[in-house]
């Protein structure tokens, strides 16, 4: 009934947003993208959530503007992210688009931002490495990691600390899961650690049982890169198929759209590891401030904000900052908007540390690597167990050599 | 050896889902000439209804059985309701179905959202059973291959053994003579509707348990219904059997030995039954 309710007043609220107050020269409009259908509907979800939030930080004006919030759903695939971008600045007329959530969609929408260089474009959570990292687009920014960058800290923490030489993979088959295996191997080939079998599964894919038969005996872990129900189901299926060997997650495997979910499997995942942008029991006040706001607003969210509230959550605040210190001024192609967003860095506003831009526009931040573990009243949660401070895209590699490596594919890098 | 018998039951797990969601619609269809379109709604809703009423009680045998109930009632009404007005249109009927499988669909999204959903069965049902070579396989996922055998066992003995088969296998080949001999075709249709919808409530539960629940299910069921009526023949409750086999074994060994492709497969197969034998592999031409 709520959520009902909700839906109404949304859909209210972006009627009068866009046909009953038609550009008011002092407004700013503000669109967002996020997938609202298809698989990633409940991130997608969270990811608006995320563009509220940061509109209430900013009491909804900056240097006295009013901010027009406009939202937008694409469904995960590239086309309709363009369609739906193209939308948002043609008819909907906005300055500004935050999103999208999806990586292929976000190299998509890069190609879309250069043909439009007086509109400004910042992603949402997007993290194929290739929409900043190779032939970027001038005027579009990423305050979040990508992919690769949001597994630093994990190899080295499995081999290290986990003591894990050889592994499996099990992931995905697209530009995302690319990223962030050639993320982890970045770390965990480079101190001698072994893939001895990658197996990449359509996204989609519901019964992994022949997958799981196939993982060779004998390995130290298996790395699952799944989101979502397909996460679901596999740790469900691996532990009922007789599984042993511990699993390491990706940055979507056991986030809080999985450990919210219902289902026994839950009892299995206690101590897996994995890496990302949050860690549920960051004890940063700024982060306990965010979830705090984020349940206050809503009740019925999930049990703590996903990486992709706090992905679109940082993205529109590094939007609404730079904003402010331009007093608002959109005018001459934003040209001075622009030149100050590459420059914004998000301090104290910031719930995970700073978060600064590198010359492709590219985000600078700390990352995560975390264990499951399970609060006194049943909840589960990702625990901190340590963080890798300002992680850059090259992965503290020289830029030039990791740029050598050439794009993250199936088989590229090689680690066996 | 222990890897291709792994293989082999998990085709047979994966075809009996399919087999359960496709017998009602492909029964449906034979009688009704109807491609109902909401048959993947009614697999979601029966495993959100069997969800709820499952942790309700308790107990996960009701669940099972009330989901089948609800939604065999939702197909009642469905057809008394939208699909009886437009009786010999077909089209219209069809676009019909699949106005009602969205709205279904979004309500659904609106009242669980869109986390994942897991029965929990009872204990006995959720562990391993010791088999010789494999070492053990999962225990739901044999009721999975168990239930389809008796589902259709069940339908087969209906359709030969009971005088309402007697009339559906009448009305399969011709509806209008048998009407016209002075049966109450109608209400055998409503009949036909509401045991297909039930089946698909009833699979809901059971895929729910052995795999999970959330939105788009719908969707994956609906297709995979379509392709393996397609393939083993509108109608035919043989040919369901048939094309989930099929199916199943190309999906899961090609999700084994060529996990790229292995949807691909299934299409191909499609593609080639169409091309070879378009009333499909044990249709009536």
């Amino acid at each position: 009934m709520k959520t009902t309710l909700h839906t109404i007043l949304g859909a209210a609220a972006l009627l009068s947003g866009t046909a009953l107050s038609p550009a008011f020269a002092q407004d700013i409009r503000l669109g967002a993208l996020a997938t609202l259908e298809g698989p990633f509907a409940q991130s997608g979800l969270d990811g608006m959530r995320g563009v509220e939030l940061a509109v209430d930080a900013f009491e909804g004006k900056v240097a006295g503007k009013r901010i027009v919030l406009v939202k937008e759903s694409s469904n995960a695939k590239p086309d309709v992210a363009v369609a739906k971008t193209r939308k948002l600045i043609e008819q909907d007329k906005v300055d500004i688009v935050v999103g999208p959530l999806s990586g292929g969609e976000g190299i998509a929408v890069k190609e879309y931002a250069k043909s439009v260089p007086s509109k400004t474009f910042v992603n949402g959570t997007s993290g194929a490495q290739d929409t900043t990292l190779r032939d970027p687009a001038p005027n579009f920014y990423r305050f979040t990691l990508d992919g690769a960058q949001w597994q630093a800290g994990l190899g080295s923490y499995a081999y290290e600390s986990k003591g894990y030489r050889n592994i499996a993979v099990v992931s995905e088959d697209y530009s995302f899961p690319y990223s962030q295996v050639m993320g982890f191997q970045a770390e965990f080939c480079s101190r001698g650690g072994k893939i001895s079998q990658k197996n990449w599964v359509p996204v989609g894919t519901k019964d992994f049982t022949s997958v799981i038969a196939k993982l060779p005996d004998g390995v130290d872990a298996v790395y699952v890169l799944l989101g979502g129900a397909d996460a679901v189901n596999f740790l469900t299926q691996y532990y009922q198929s007789g599984g042993t060997a511990p699993l390491i997650g990706s940055s979507v495997t056991v986030d809080q759209t999985v450990l919210s979910s219902k289902g026994a499997f839950k009892n299995k995942v206690l101590g897996m590891i994995s890496a990302g942008p949050v860690a549920d029991s960051n004890d940063d006040p700024k982060w306990a401030a965010f979830v705090k706001a984020y349940k206050a607003k809503y009740p019925d969210g999930l049990e703590s904000p996903s990486l992709f509230a706090h992905g679109y959550y940082v993205s529109t605040l590094a939007v609404l900052q730079a904003l402010e210190q331009v007093g608002g001024r959109l005018d001459d192609g934003q040209k001075a908007f622009q030149a100050a967003l590459a420059k914004t860095e998000l301090t104290d506003r910031s719930p995970t540390g700073l978060i600064r831009l590198d010359e492709n526009r590219q985000a600078v931040a700390d990352n995560f690597v975390t264990e499951v573990a399970q609060r006194p009243d049943g909840a589960f949660y990702s625990k901190v167990v340590t963080v890798a401070k300002g992680v850059d895209q090259a992965l503290g590699m020289d830029r030039a050599k990791f740029l050598a490596l050439g794009p993250a594919s199936r088989d590229n890098p090689s680690c066996n | 050896m222990r890897f291709y018998i792994l293989l082999s039951l998990n085709a047979l797990t994966v075809a009996s889902l399919y087999f359960l969601v496709a017998s009602g619609f492909s029964l449906i269809f034979g009688l009704l000439r109807t491609v109902n379109m909401a048959h993947g709604a009614f697999y979601l809703l029966g495993a959100y209804v069997g969800y709820d009423i499952a942790s309700y009680t308790g107990s996960w045998l009701l669940g099972l059985a009330g989901a089948a109930v609800a939604v065999a009632a939702v197909g009642l009404v469905m057809h008394l309701t939208l699909l009886r007005t437009l009786s010999g249109d077909e089209l219209r009927q069809a676009l019909v179905t699949i106005g009602f499988a969205i709205v279904v669909g979004d309500l659904l999204l609106a009242r669980y959202g869109g986390i994942t959903y897991q029965f929990a069965p009872p204990e006995i049902l959720y562990g391993t059973t010791p088999m010789p070579v494999i070492r053990g396989y999962p225990t739901i996922r044999l009721v999975v291959i168990a239930s389809a055998l008796l589902v259709g066992l069940g339908l087969w003995l209906l359709i030969h053994r009971t005088r309402l088969g007697m009339l559906i296998r009448a009305g399969v080949d011709d509806r209008d003579i048998l009407s016209a001999m002075g049966f109450n075709v109608q209400r055998v249709l409503v009949l036909v509707f509401a045991l297909g919808a039930g089946l698909a409530g009833l699979a809901g539960v059971i895929g729910g348990s052995a795999l999970s629940v959330s939105p788009g299910e719908d969707a994956r069921f609906l297709l995979s219904s379509l392709v393996v009526v397609i393939i083993g023949g509108m109608g035919s409750l043989a040919g369901a059997a048939l094309g989930a086999l099929l199916i199943g074994f190309a999906e899961q060994f090609g999700l084994a030995f060529i996990p790229n492709y292995a949807t691909l497969l299934t299409f191909l197969l499609m593609v080639a039954v169409l091309a070879v034998r378009p009333q499909g592999l044990l249709g009536r031409g």
